[in-house]
C-alpha cells in the first residue's frame, strides 16, 4: 500500500482532489444527483430552452426581441384560450374549494369510508372512459336529456356543442377533483387538536362559531396547499375536453392545450415558446402571490404545538 | 335532523360520483339489442332519448369475450400501456427515492435551493415544456417509441416531493443513535430509511400508476404510429351496433386502474394527504 501511495502520478492526485472535495461536500447530495441530471435535462433545459427560444424567430437562433409575445398578444385563438382558461380557473376553483370543504368537514366529522372512497373513485377512471359515458350522458338525446324532457319537462339542452360545453367541462373537472381535494382539506382538519372545540364549548361557543373561528384559520396551509395543486391541475382538464371534441372543440371550451396541439402540428415554434413562457411566468406570479397571500398573517397559521390551546384559541378570537 | 340532512347528502353526492362507473359495468354486461334499444337515439337513430336501467334485462358476457378474444388492437394497446406504466413505475423507484432521501437528509445550502425548483417543476404544467422535451427527444432520436413517454416521466419531481415528506418523519433521535453505532450513511438509508418510508414510496407508486395508466397529452404529441398507442387515447369508436364492446372496452380499460384503487386505497389517501403538506417545505 505505502509503496502504492508514493508513486502517485498527478492524475491520481487529481482524482483524490476531487474526491477529497466531494467528501467534504454534504455526502446526501450524491443520492439527489442522478435524479437531478435527469430532471435538468428532461424539466430544466428544457425549461430555459423555451425562455431562450421565445426571443428567436422561428427554428433559427435568430434574436428578434419581444416579436414572438407581440405575435401572440394578437392572436385571435392564444387570447380565446387563455380567456377561456382564466374564466376556467376563476369559476372552477373557488367552487372546488368549497364543495370540497364541505364534503370533508362531513367526512371528517361522520368518518363515513363509503362516501370517502366513492368520491376518490373518478382519479382512476381514464379520460377516454370518461369520454364514452359523457358521450352517452350529454348528447342531445342522451340520458340526461331524458330525464329533463320525461321528468321535468324542460326542452332538451345541447351540452356538448354549444355554449354548455363548458358547464360540462366544470362538472367534469369537480367530479374528477372532489376527492382529491377533499382528502387534503382533511389533512388540516385532522391537525386540529380536539381540545381546543372542547376548551370552545365550554365558553358556549355554537358550532358555526367554532367552525369560523376555529377550523377555518387553522386550515390556511391546506388551503395554500389545495389552491397551488388544483391551480396547477387545472391544466390538465384538457385531456375530457380533448377526449369529448378532438382538436377543434366548441369555442368555449376551446384551451391552451388545444391551440398548443395545433401550433405544434403547424411547428409554429416561435409561438409555441412564447406562450409557453407566458404560462410559466404566470404560474411562479400565481404561485408567489397565493403564498404571500394566504400566509399574511404570519401568527394564525397552522396549529403550532409550542403553543398553549387556550392561547391559540383566544388568539383566533380576536 | 341537520345530520340527516347532511349525511343524505354526502351520500347523494357518493352515489352521483359513482354513477359514469356503474353506467360503463352496466352497459358492458347488456346484449347489443339491448344497448341498442336504450341508447340508440344518441347516434342520431330513431326517436326519443337514450333511457338506461341499472339490471341488464339478459345479462351477457358476450361484449367482454368478444373484445378479449376478437379485438387484437385491445391486446397491443394494453400490453403498450402496461410497458409504460411499469417502466415508469420502475425508473421513478431507481431514481426518486435516492432523491428524496438525499432531501431529507441534506441540510446543505444546495439543497436548500434545489428543492423548491423541484416543487415548482413537479406544478409545471406540461404544456410548458412540451416543445423543448420534443427537441431533446427528437435529438436523441426517440419520437415515436416508447422510451419518450417513459424517460421524462422517470424524472418527474412529483413523487421526490411525496417519497420525501415520508423521510421527513424519521426522527431524528433514530439516526443519530445508528450512527452513534457505526452505520454509514448507505446503511442508515438501506435499513432504516427505505423501510421506514416504504408506505410513502408505495404511496407514491400507486398516486403514480393511476396518473400514468390515465397519460393524454404526451402520447398524442410524442407518438406517431397507432400500433404503439396506449389504452389511454385510443377512443372506441362508439356507434348503435358496436356500443357493447365500446362500453367493455371502457371498462376493461377502467379495470386495472380500479384494482390498484383498491388494493392501494390506503396508500393512495397516504398519497394524497402528503401533496396537502405543501406548505412545509424546507
Amino acid at each position: 500500500m505505502k509503496h502504492k501511495k508514493k508513486s502517485e502520478s498527478p492524475e491520481a492526485n487529481r482524482i483524490t482532489g476531487i474526491v477529497q472535495w466531494v467528501k467534504s461536500q454534504d455526502i446526501f447530495l450524491l443520492f439527489v444527483i442522478p435524479s437531478l441530471l435527469g430532471m435538468v435535462v428532461f424539466l430544466f433545459v428544457p425549461l430555459i430552452d423555451v425562455f431562450r427560444r421565445s426571443f428567436c424567430q422561428g427554428v433559427s437562433n435568430h434574436f428578434w426581441g419581444l416579436k414572438n409575445y407581440a405575435i401572440i398578444f394578437h392572436n385571435k385563438s392564444f387570447i380565446l384560450a387563455v380567456v377561456n382558461t382564466l374564466k376556467f380557473e376563476v369559476i372552477c376553483l373557488p367552487l372546488l374549494l368549497f364543495v370540497s370543504l364541505l364534503v370533508a368537514v362531513g367526512v371528517h366529522n361522520t368518518k363515513n369510508s363509503f362516501v370517502k372512497y366513492a368520491l376518490l373513485v373518478p382519479m382512476a377512471i381514464p379520460a377516454n372512459s370518461v369520454a364514452v359515458i359523457w358521450k352517452v350522458l350529454f348528447e342531445k338525446h342522451g340520458i340526461i336529456n331524458e330525464i329533463l324532457t320525461d321528468i321535468f319537462h324542460i326542452k332538451a339542452i345541447n351540452f356538448l356543442d354549444s355554449e354548455n360545453a363548458f358547464l360540462i367541462l366544470v362538472l367534469t373537472y369537480l367530479w374528477k377533483n372532489i376527492g382529491y381535494s377533499m382528502l387534503i382539506w382533511m389533512v388540516g382538519l385532522s391537525a386540529i387538536p380536539n381540545n381546543i372545540y372542547e376548551a370552545a364549548s365550554i365558553d358556549g361557543a355554537g358550532s358555526f362559531v367554532k367552525f369560523f373561528k376555529i377550523t377555518l384559520p387553522n386550515l390556511k396551509g391546506s388551503l395554500y396547499a389545495l389552491s397551488v395543486l388544483s391551480f396547477a391541475s387545472s391544466f390538465r382538464v384538457f385531456r375530457e375536453a380533448y377526449l369529448i371534441s378532438g382538436n377543434y372543440p366548441n369555442e368555449s371550451i376551446y384551451l391552451m392545450q388545444h391551440l398548443f396541439n395545433n401550433w405544434f402540428q403547424k411547428l409554429d415554434i416561435g409561438k409555441l415558446a412564447a406562450a409557453s413562457s407566458v404560462i410559466a411566468v404566470f404560474l411562479f406570479v400565481v404561485l408567489a402571490c397565493l403564498k404571500k397571500l394566504i400566509f399574511r398573517e404570519r401568527n394564525s397559521g397552522r396549529y403550532k404545538k409550542s403553543k398553549g390551546d387556550e392561547e391559540l384559541y383566544v388568539e383566533n378570537n380576536r | 335532523m341537520w345530520k340527516t340532512i347532511g349525511k343524505l347528502l354526502l351520500y347523494g353526492i357518493a352515489i352521483l360520483t359513482l354513477l359514469p362507473l356503474i353506467l360503463v359495468a352496466t352497459g358492458s354486461l347488456m346484449g347489443s339489442g339491448e344497448l341498442k334499444s336504450l341508447i340508440s337515439p344518441v347516434f342520431g337513430e330513431g326517436d326519443g332519448y337514450a333511457k338506461w336501467h341499472f339490471i341488464p334485462l339478459y345479462p351477457t358476457f358476450k361484449n367482454i369475450v368478444e373484445l378479449v378474444l376478437d379485438t387484437p388492437e385491445y391486446y397491443v394497446l394494453f400490453w403498450n400501456s402496461v410497458k409504460v406504466v411499469v417502466c415508469i413505475l420502475i425508473g421513478q423507484i431507481l431514481f426518486a427515492v435516492p432523491a428524496a432521501w438525499g432531501f431529507s437528509q441534506s441540510k446543505n445550502k444546495w439543497s436548500k435551493f434545489l428543492f423548491p425548483i423541484y416543487i415548482f417543476c413537479m406544478l409545471l404544467p406540461f404544456q410548458v415544456t412540451m416543445l423543448s422535451q420534443y427537441l431533446v427527444l427528437n435529438s436523441l432520436s426517440l419520437i415515436n417509441t416508447h422510451l419518450s413517454l417513459i424517460l421524462p416521466m422517470v424524472f418527474s419531481t412529483f413523487p421526490v416531493f411525496i417519497i420525501y415528506q415520508s423521510f421527513r418523519q424519521i426522527p431524528e433521535s433514530v439516526l443519530d443513535a445508528a450512527r452513534v453505532d457505526g452505520a454509514g450513511n448507505f446503511q442508515i438509508f438501506r435499513y432504516i430509511g427505505i423501510p421506514i418510508g416504504l408506505q410513502g414510496i408505495l404511496a407514491a407508486m400507486v398516486v403514480g400508476f393511476l396518473e400514468y395508466w390515465n397519460m393524454v397529452e404526451q402520447p398524442i404529441v410524442f407518438i406517431k404510429e397507432k400500433t404503439k398507442w396506449l389504452l389511454s387515447i385510443y377512443l372506441p369508436n362508439i356507434n348503435t351496433d358496436n356500443a357493447g364492446v365500446a362500453f367493455a372496452y371502457s371498462f376493461f380499460s377502467i379495470l386495472p386502474a380500479l384494482l390498484i384503487f383498491w388494493f392501494g386505497r390506503k396508500l393512495l389517501e397516504q398519497g394524497v394527504m402528503m401533496q396537502g403538506e405543501l406548505d412545509n417545505e424546507k
